[in-house]
């Protein structure tokens, strides 16, 4: 009690001052240290994981869990498949519908299939169904990854001499981009037939949508949206699968909640900063004209 | 016991500390386990037994000392160097650790079929012997989360025999089951033992299934080990009055083994400045 009275120093306003932003201080710091420790371990295991793929490549006794693929596949792609189509229905409507009593007040209304083929297939398109993917795979992905960690099914991988990247991080990251990349077509067809469903209802006859959304899509416009895709794809699959493994194996419950919460937040952040990113570089590189 | 000791020593590990942020886990561990002996790790919950077994598999890496098994350095070595260890040792988790995604057969044969170039056929005979050994012959197409907690720690130890392994871990083998299980697990980690000529590490808090498997014994406390010796020593400590114990430390392993409430253990855990701390709420409050 004698020590309290003379160690503790005089409160003064001066030091309460202080302390919200202290705590703002601590705040910036730890979410400063929490982004680059998960963005270095993110990188990380993209490293393991090419690496792995480059010796699964060049030796064939490396086994990468081939059997697993499929599996992943399904898993992560096929059960998103009516949320695309469903979401790119609805916005193959909205879009000419927002866009046609201003267009048509130019004599435009034709335009519609070209802004909508435009914006769905460099944009839209692999956005959304990145978006959609982050739910269905990514944190699946993590949840399960996160729950072995907890089961300590990881810890016997290891004690079994199996490496985990090869054994679940790679048929996972390879289901997330081969299936980004083929939900992204579904979701472009998608999104032009429900555009032109909407043409139809706003007096334009298919063959001229058809006609318009043919000239303003090229190949190069396409090949983008699904480079984009493909790397959605990756970033929603290296986030996933990192953040999973990344529990430990005393957080229970807790740890594997976070996990999948996180998952969905980072990649959704993670895929629109790419798409920007992207769309800049296509955009100095004259891709779009 | 003579012969034994002339032995080279398995697992060795000397003067091995670990600490988790500022709290040491381990302080200075060393223990030495001989070829086709059980040796039982005992302590209490939080006593870091299981962090010692978790630094025994390379699991965790120590902040200083030795980790030797099969006479070679395991703390330095590198992962693929420690992947060809480990093909020499199985774990059995406390959970069982079977992969969800895989039947009861499969997850035995997957070492088989990783690490090995054995033929289909040849694994499937293979993984049947091991769950025989285990008594689970007929359950392999079953999926792990179709199996009891006691089915699922023998097919964990179907697999973790798979290679043939010379050293088998056993992290609390008997917790959460009930008696006659762990009665069961208990035997058929001596009969493994005896039939595959292996040496076992057993981390258990349960004193019957300990005094049941062990060839000779430890006790963990606080990070430190007090005492290694025969299971006999410790059956005449545990026999003993506590008047005939000269140290503070017997009696503490006394109580320990004999599961008492009372006892240094106990004592310890009472802390002399309870008043203080009482005074010192009403103290802070008038303070606001």
């Amino acid at each position: 009690m004698k020590d309290s009275d003379s160690a503790t120093p005089k409160k003064t306003i001066a030091h309460d001052a202080f302390v919200p932003i202290a705590a703002l201080g601590r705040f910036v710091l730890n979410a400063g240290y929490r982004f680059f420790s998960a963005l270095g371990a993110i990188t990380l295991l993209l490293g393991q994981a090419i690496c792995a793929i480059a010796k699964g490549l060049l030796l064939p006794r490396q086994h990468l869990g081939r059997e697993a693929l499929f599996f992943q596949m399904v898993r992560v792609g096929v059960r998103a498949i009516p949320i695309v189509i469903v979401i790119q229905m609805a916005i193959g409507m909205i879009l000419p519908l927002q866009m046609f009593p201003k267009l048509n007040e130019f004599g435009q209304g034709n335009e519609i299939a070209s802004i909508n083929a435009i914006a769905g297939f460099r944009e839209l398109g692999p956005l959304m169904t990145a978006v959609v993917l982050c739910g269905f795979a990514g944190a699946s992905i993590a949840a399960e990854l996160g729950s072995m960690v907890t089961a300590e099914e990881i810890e016997a991988l290891r004690a079994s001499a199996l490496n985990p990247i090869n054994f679940l991080v790679i048929s996972r990251l390879l289901a997330t981009v081969v299936m980004m990349v083929m939900l992204t077509v579904i979701a472009d067809v998608v999104l032009v037939a429900s555009g032109m469903l909407t043409g139809m209802k706003l007096g334009i006859s298919p063959q001229t949508y058809y006609q318009l959304t043919i000239e303003a899509v090229n190949v190069t416009g396409f090949m983008t949206g699904l480079i984009k895709a493909g790397v959605f794809g990756l970033l929603i699959g290296l986030i996933a699968c990192s953040l999973g493994l990344s529990v430990k194996p005393w957080e229970g419950s807790e740890g594997v909640g976070r996990a999948t919460t996180n998952t969905v937040v980072y990649s959704i952040i993670a895929i629109i900063v790419t798409d920007a990113i992207f769309t800049a570089i296509f955009y100095a590189y004259g891709l779009f004209n | 016991m003579a012969t034994e000791i002339c032995k080279a020593p398995i697992i060795k590990v000397s003067q091995m500390t670990k600490s988790f942020g500022s709290q040491r886990v381990l302080d200075g561990i060393d223990l030495e386990v001989y070829p086709g002996e059980i040796m039982v790790v005992m302590g209490g919950s939080g006593c870091g037994k299981s962090t010692l077994l978790r630094h025994l598999i390379g699991s965790l890496t120590p902040d200083q000392g030795s980790v030797k098994l099969f006479g070679r350095e395991i703390t330095t070595m590198s992962e693929k160097d420690l992947d060809s260890v480990r093909k020499k040792f199985g774990v059995l988790f406390q959970s069982g650790a079977l992969f969800n995604s895989l039947s009861v057969g499969e997850n035995v044969a997957l070492p088989l079929r990783e690490h090995t170039d054995l033929d289909e056929v040849t694994i499937e005979i293979v993984v049947k012997i091991k769950l025989e050994l285990v008594g689970l012959r007929k359950h392999a197409d079953k999926m792990p989360a179709q199996l009891s907690g006691g089915m699922k720690k023998r097919a964990g130890l179907a697999r973790a025999i798979a290679l043939d392994p010379k050293i088998l871990f056993y992290d609390e083998p008997s917790a959460g089951l009930d008696p006659v299980t762990s009665a069961q697990i208990d035997q058929l980690i001596i009969d493994l033992t005896k039939k595959l000529q292996v040496t076992s590490v057993v981390v258990t808090h349960e004193m019957d299934s300990a005094f049941t498997i062990a060839d000779r014994m430890c006790i963990l406390d606080k990070g430190r080990i007090l005492k290694t010796g025969s299971r006999q020593q410790f059956e005449a400590l545990q026999d003993s009055h506590p008047e005939q114990l000269q140290s503070e430390q017997d009696r503490l392993i006394r109580q320990f083994l004999r599961g008492d409430a009372e006892g240094p253990i106990t004592n310890r855990a009472v802390t002399s400045d309870y008043e203080d701390d009482l005074l010192m709420i009403s103290v802070k409050n008038e303070q606001g």
